[in-house]
């Protein structure tokens, strides 16, 4: 059966796109048949992050307006077999998306991808409203900063209410669980930074990955490829442990999982998702 | 036609990103801000010309656009109802 994964944050500039890029490229190199659709009308940018900006002819809002059939406007990914992108529009504003539309799109997408991981804008209005609405399972992304914790909160009560399964009032609700983004084990270490442990005692909710603060993140945006796909990043390797959570593997949680060579950044943390 | 190239190293991925925005942001300038929102009207204006001459199914066409810095293409395809059995044939 099909997942509807959203992935939100509340707070701006924390990772989502990124975020969402990587684990629909995770998801697509374990085979599983993917497709992100980017849910900032008007500020489309997840057709760069995943580096596929020059083949965009139709749109999500295309498709929602039927002006577009949806194999017209989905993007085969060049790299992943599995992986395809879900553009949305440039010019339109966020009045475009309908509850109605949405749900077409995605029901039609269930019928064919395993995982549809939906982008969801910053914010609260429509487009994030509209991105978690039908989701199953939500990926709430946090840097451990103050503003970026109390927004992932914020969110975490919004999934609690205002999505198709809690709407049910049958106890169903939105799995939501904490990806803890652009974190530094040595700030965190001399109590510069708020500890994962901090994080998640404050959200309580279960955590998918930490992922560090890393320069393969830029490089990976610069050149439009999913982080993910940088087999020697440490966040791309954090990625891919996230991805295997994910999907229900139980993968330990490393803090870097790129420096082996450092067994202080190594600290396990005894503790699973 | 991949095989070689005038560059002489690799591009550094900050020169990368640098020209793919120029090659985006020169697209999205010169439409004014309306990407190519004709598309939709383009499709139907074809299909509706080419339903003159051949019955043809509105699944049938397909439009594909490549952007790079000093060429743009658009490419459509039509399926036509009895390219199968040509094929065969």
């Amino acid at each position: 059966m099909s997942k509807v994964i959203v992935v939100t944050s509340g707070k701006g500039g924390v990772g989502k796109t990124t975020s969402s890029a990587a684990i629909g490229a995770g998801l697509a190199m374990r085979g599983h048949k993917t497709v992100v659709i980017d849910f900032d009308v008007g500020l489309r940018n997840l057709d760069m992050i995943m580096g596929c900006e020059r083949r965009v002819v139709f749109d999500f809002i295309n498709v929602i307006q039927g002006d577009a059939k949806l194999k017209q406007a989905l993007i085969k990914d060049r790299r992943l077999e599995n992986l395809h992108v879900l553009p949305t529009s440039q010019t339109r504003d966020k009045d475009a998306l309908t509850t109605e539309g949405v749900k077409k799109v995605l029901d039609e997408l269930r019928e064919e991808f395993d995982y549809i991981v939906c982008d969801s804008p910053a914010g609260i209005e429509r487009g994030a409203h509209l991105a978690m609405y039908y989701a199953d399972e939500a990926v709430v992304v946090t840097n451990p900063e103050v503003s970026s914790v109390r927004d992932s909160d914020r969110v975490l009560g919004l999934l609690n209410s205002k999505t198709a399964l809690a709407e049910k009032g049958d106890g169903s609700a939105v799995k939501a669980q904490l990806l803890l983004t652009r974190f530094d084990q040595n700030r965190s270490a001399n109590g510069e930074m708020m500890s994962v442990e901090d994080v998640l005692e404050i959200l309580a909710i279960p955590l998918l990955g930490i992922i560090p603060e890393s320069t393969s993140v830029l490089k990976a945006s610069n050149e439009g490829t999913p982080v993910s796909l940088d087999e020697k990043s440490p966040a791309g390797k954090a990625y891919m442990d996230a991805v295997g959570r994910l999907v229900g593997e139980q993968i330990e949680m490393r803090v870097n999982p790129g420096e082996q060579r450092r067994g202080f950044f190594q600290r396990l943390l005894g503790r699973t998702a | 036609m991949f095989g070689f190239s005038f560059r002489q190293r690799k591009p550094s991925s900050a020169q990368t990103a640098k020209e793919r925005l120029q090659i985006l942001l020169a697209h999205e300038r010169s439409s004014g801000g309306s990407n190519p929102d004709f598309l939709p009207l383009l499709q139907r204006d074809i299909l509706e010309v080419v339903r003159r001459h051949m019955e043809i199914d509105s699944d049938a066409v397909d439009v594909k656009l490549e952007r790079s810095d000093d060429l743009s293409s658009l490419e459509i395809n039509i399926e036509l109802p009895y390219a199968k059995q040509l094929k065969r044939a």
